[in-house]
């Protein structure tokens, strides 16, 4: 839970992008930015064809079976008369025919949707190797480091964590490459999961 | 646009930083200036004579030595230390302590705005924060509703095949275009494959079938596998529905990390797979907690609300409105349900902070379009067919129905929730996810109405038949000669109906049983979704039931005044809604915001009657059956402390018979305002749980000058004890606005007064707990100080209120486990 004292988030706040959960707000950001670029297209777009259509459905009239008509036709011109092509039934029928016909004007974005598919497919597929990262590879390459164990410790002495997130956010270790510091980060992380963890798994604290 | 204000947001960040320091010394200079009169007691009161014979003289005191606030200028050396005024995990946040410091924030910002232009700019931007703040959380939380409502909707269709022109499409949008949909078969079309096509290139027979029955379990399987296993690895926090928690949240409870940012990533992520996977479980709850999760995240962006929790629990009010904005697109419902069902803290002003974030959160989803029907839901219905007055009767079984159900879920769920709490079928939790879907998918794919999505179900069950359509519900017999369309009379069912009717019942009966066991396991759920459609599919039976009975009776009296040959007068589509909309109101015990979220999803006000009798029917028969609803429940069974502003206390006991320490305990423990050293401090400090101390002018006197904080006490001596020159374990801590007189030779004093609140709340020992119970809930107090004859006698804290109210209702007090 250290890395959630205030203090603390606020000095890696300042450490910017070395910090992985800095990192994924900067992609959900980055992704709420596409989402939002995607709302200004359909206002100019070219609005292809494939992204409108008009559909007429009639149900069947006297010996005619119901048929379903598409075309791609503007809002105005999306009705029975200028949709249904060719037209079943002789000049005089016309009217009955297209009564009973329902025809609906409907737009989509094929490029939103296409955006959002890969957009999600891709934090799923980053999120599960990350998981497989940390799972297989990561106790295979880590080796019992001293900061881990301090951080440990102090994980034990429950009493003693707030005085120690105190002293962190004072300038404790402080960490010179941007390496050490994306590790000191992901350690953090990895023990607030882990408490969370224990909360909702272990002790049933919460949400059960 | 999003852009442009997440380049502000971390401008407004980095002003911040510069600006802190001097806004936080003029902020305690502004203490200071109101601490005089406690300076000027401070001298008389030494020793132990009875406070009451001492007032006189204190008077003295007061008119004599009160102007002796000279050295305030050490206050304005005094470094902010980081920390201070901040909370502990699973903590209760002190609302007035923190609307206090918000308002002398603003007063100072006012005051400033005056010197300088930099300043009135800076005062105008802090003012417009709030609506920004809004802005992004509204486009924020419409854009990820977008990208749910998609890939969701994308992924359930995976499960029955993919489309060869576009792995992107879902199978409605495969078809969009088709030359090839015929009027018979109108979801068909060559390019979307189900699976046994792609395998074994037909799909015809039973080997197809099995084949497409195959991928349907093993994609549901995967599907919930990821989703619990995503939870699982990181972020835990993200199971289970999150309105329970945001409403304890709300109330002023501190659970860190549960609105970060991992959180949010995660939920939204697992939200589709958990719906896709088929199982009976909606997207509505998650998304406000997915709402709130931007609120919180958003909230760092701007100073005013990153260090204050109670101005951060009024955004996330908003947010929550946002967030049932675009679950049901429903904004008018949404900010309701925050008013209704989840706020605790809400003033006009949030009001029409989360009218304005609903607002955007709606059009954000309208403009992403993501159904392609233009409406922010699937199941928008469109039918305004009028409703006759005898119908309430059957509407009002429906609010029975629905009451029945609530309190039928309620009771088994919680008694299932318990049982996982508590046995070893807790420690499974993948497990038990994959079991339950396995289940749900074997059972499901066989019958067509479980095997779509539950709010294509919800969809279908909604609409009205007309001519054109297709569905096995719709499958009527046209035995009239009509050739103009619009209104259609009643019609005797065809066979497709008799067989929908049957499946219909199966699927009611698999809803009710596995929503039970579905709620609560870790992954993503909501309940609004397999509500409605319990509510709906009984809607629809009784529904269509009616529509028979009164078109083979039509002699009957109940029908021959207003139900002619020919005549349209029953809606099986309107029973459908309006069960739904009791069955929902059974489970949330919700009345207003469910209506107008009813009403908003059908766009038709004349059903607000039918709506209201069934919602209202509901909420008494399930508060008759058990008292509190789904959340509440919930609430209560994690041990959250949570302070229901709903219900009255009406029990004649007083503030002496909760407050600690009980007759036999030891004394309280208490702080000296001027003889503990740092060693004495401390020993208290480790020796002690407790989550503040009372500070009294001396231990025989035991007169009150105020309640510090464990944490901010923990840090501060820290904090002096590393950068303070001399500071040692013999130095005297002192809390008056001068240190004591002191022999020489002493080590140097630490002056603590800056952490200290000067107006903790009292009450007298005698003071009914009625009283003591309303002021816990209206101010949003942490702690209450107990006094007798002025001299302090104890201290009640929430958890103790919530200890006996949960004592007096026959409860086990120990159920409540947090501070």
């Amino acid at each position: 839970m250290r890395g959630s004292e205030p203090g603390l988030e606020k000095k890696l706040e300042v450490s910017g992008f070395a910090d992985p959960a800095s990192l994924i707000s900067m992609k959900l950001l980055s992704l709420a930015a596409v989402v939002g670029c995607l709302l200004v297209p359909p206002a100019e777009a070219n609005k292809s064809s494939e992204d409108i259509r008009c559909k007429c459905i009639c149900p069947p009239y006297r010996n005619i079976s119901g048929h379903i008509y598409n075309q791609n036709v503007s809002q105005k011109d999306c009705n029975c008369l200028h949709v249904v092509e060719p037209m079943p039934v002789p000049g005089h029928d016309v009217e009955a025919y297209c009564l009973l016909c329902e025809c609906r004007y409907e737009e989509r974005s094929t490029t939103t949707i296409k955006v959002i598919i890969v957009i999600y497919l891709s934090v799923v597929g980053a999120l599960l190797l990350y998981m497989a990262f940390l799972m297989l590879v990561d106790p295979l390459i880590r080796k019992p480091d001293a900061y881990t164990e301090q951080l440990h410790n102090e994980e034990e002495n429950e009493d003693a964590r707030s005085v120690a997130a105190a002293t962190a956010s004072l300038g404790g270790p402080r960490a010179n490459t941007v390496l050490e510091r994306v590790e000191g980060a992901q350690q953090r992380w990895k023990l607030q999961v882990q408490e969370q963890r224990k909360t909702v798994f272990d002790r049933h604290k919460m949400l059960s | 646009m999003v852009l442009w204000s997440i380049i502000l947001c971390a401008m407004d960040n980095r002003g911040f930083r510069q600006g802190s320091f001097s806004s936080f010394q003029n902020s305690s200079s502004d203490e200071d200036l109101m601490d005089i009169p406690g300076t000027a007691m401070d001298f008389s009161m030494r020793d132990d004579v009875p406070p009451l014979d001492r007032e006189v003289e204190e008077d003295k005191s007061y008119n004599g030595g009160g102007i002796g606030s000279s050295n305030r200028i050490m206050d304005f050396l005094e470094e902010p230390i980081p920390g201070v005024g901040t909370y502990d995990d699973f903590n209760t946040i002190d609302w007035v302590r923190e609307k206090s410091r918000d308002r002398d924030r603003h007063r100072e910002i006012t005051n400033k705005s005056k010197e300088s232009t930099w300043a009135l700019i800076h005062s105008v931007s802090d003012a417009f924060s709030g609506w920004l703040l809004m802005l992004l959380i509204g486009l924020l939380s419409g854009s990820l509703a977008g990208l749910i409502d998609i890939s969701a909707h994308w992924m359930t269709d995976l499960k029955e095949g993919i489309c060869t022109g576009g792995f992107w499409f879902n199978h409605e949008h495969c078809c969009w275009n088709s030359e090839h949909v015929t009027f018979e078969e109108r979801d068909k079309c060559p390019e979307w494959n189900s699976w046994s096509q792609l395998i074994i290139s037909t799909d015809e027979g039973a080997f197809a079938y099995i084949v497409n029955y195959f991928m349907y379990v093993l994609w549901a399987l995967l599907f919930a596998f990821l989703a619990v296993s995503l939870v699982k690895v990181f972020a835990p926090y993200a199971c289970g529905s999150g309105i329970p928690e945001i409403k304890t949240i709300l109330s002023g409870f501190i659970i860190r990390g549960y609105l970060g940012k991992w959180t949010l990533v995660i939920k939204t992520i697992t939200l589709v797979l958990a719906v896709s996977s088929g199982l009976s479980l909606g997207k509505e709850g998650p998304l406000v907690h997915v709402a709130c999760c931007c609120g919180n995240i958003l909230c760092h962006c701007f100073n005013k609300y990153r260090k204050n929790e109670a101005k951060r629990r009024e955004v996330l009010s908003a947010a929550a409105a946002a967030g049932v904005s675009v679950a049901f697109g429903a904004p008018i419902g949404g900010v309701l349900f925050s008013l209704e069902e989840v706020s605790y803290y809400f003033p006009l002003k949030t009001l029409w902070r989360s009218f304005f974030a609903a607002l955007v959160a709606a059009f954000t989803l309208r403009s992403i379009n993501p159904f392609g029907n233009s409406r922010l839901v699937l199941f928008y219905v469109e039918f305004h067919t009028p409703w006759h007055l005898f119908e309430l009767v059957p509407f009002i079984l429906l609010g029975i129905f629905g009451g029945l159900w609530g309190a039928l879920f309620i009771r088994t769920n919680i008694a299932w929730c318990r049982k996982r709490k508590t046995t070893q079928l807790g420690k499974y939790p993948v497990i038990e996810v994959l079991v339950v879907t396995a289940i749900t998918a074997v059972l499901a794919f066989p019958n067509e109405y479980t095997r779509m999505s539950t709010s294509e179900l919800i969809s279908e069950l909604f609409n009205d038949c007309g001519l054109l359509d297709s569905s096995k519900l719709c499958d009527y017999e046209n035995r009239f000669n009509t050739s103009k369309g619009g209104e259609l009379p009643d019609r005797p069912a065809g066979v497709g109906v008799y067989s929908a009717m049957w499946q219909l019942a199966l699927t009611l009966i698999l809803k009710i049983v596995i929503t039970i066991f579905t709620f609560g396991m870790k992954i993503p759920s909501g309940l609004f979704i397999p509500s409605m459609a319990v509510g709906a599919i009984a809607g629809r039976l009784l529904g269509v039931g009616m529509e028979q009975l009164a078109y083979y009776h039509q002699e009957w009296t109940v029908f021959n005044s207003w139900c002619s040959q020919g005549a349209d007068c029953i809606t099986p589509g309107l029973y459908a809604m309006v069960g739904a909309a009791a069955c929902l109101g059974g489970v949330t015990r919700m009345t207003v915001s469910l209506v107008v979220i009813m009403f908003e999803l059908t766009g038709g006000l004349e059903y607000i009657v039918p709506l209201m009798a069934a919602a209202m029917t509901s909420k008494w028969v399930a508060d008759a059956l058990g008292r509190e609803g789904i959340y509440d429940a919930h609430i209560r069974l994690n041990g959250y402390p949570f302070l229901e502003a709903k219900e009255e206390f009406a029990h004649k006991t007083l503030a002496m018979d909760v407050m600690k320490p009980r007759r036999n305990d030891p004394l309280l423990t208490v702080l000296t305002q001027d003889s503990m050293t740092v060693e004495d401090v401390e020993t208290i400090i480790s020796e002690t749980t407790y989550s503040g101390f009372p500070v009294v002018v001396s231990r025989e006197s035991q007169r009150l000058v105020g309640f510090v904080l464990r944490r901010d006490l923990i840090i501060s001596i820290e904090n002096a004890r590393k950068k303070q020159d001399g500071v040692v374990s013999t130095s005297i801590i002192y809390f008056t606005e001068h240190s004591p007189p002191l022999p020489p030779y002493t080590p140097p004093t630490l002056k603590l007064r800056n952490i200290l609140d000067l107006s903790p709340f009292t009450v007298t020992d005698l003071t009914p707990m009625e009283i003591v119970v309303d002021i816990f809930r209206k101010l949003g107090l942490r702690q209450c100080l107990v006094t007798h004859n002025g001299r302090l006698l104890g201290i009640i804290t929430k958890k103790d209120v919530l200890k006996h109210i949960a004592q007096m209702a026959n409860q086990d007090p120990d159920s409540i486990l947090f501070n």
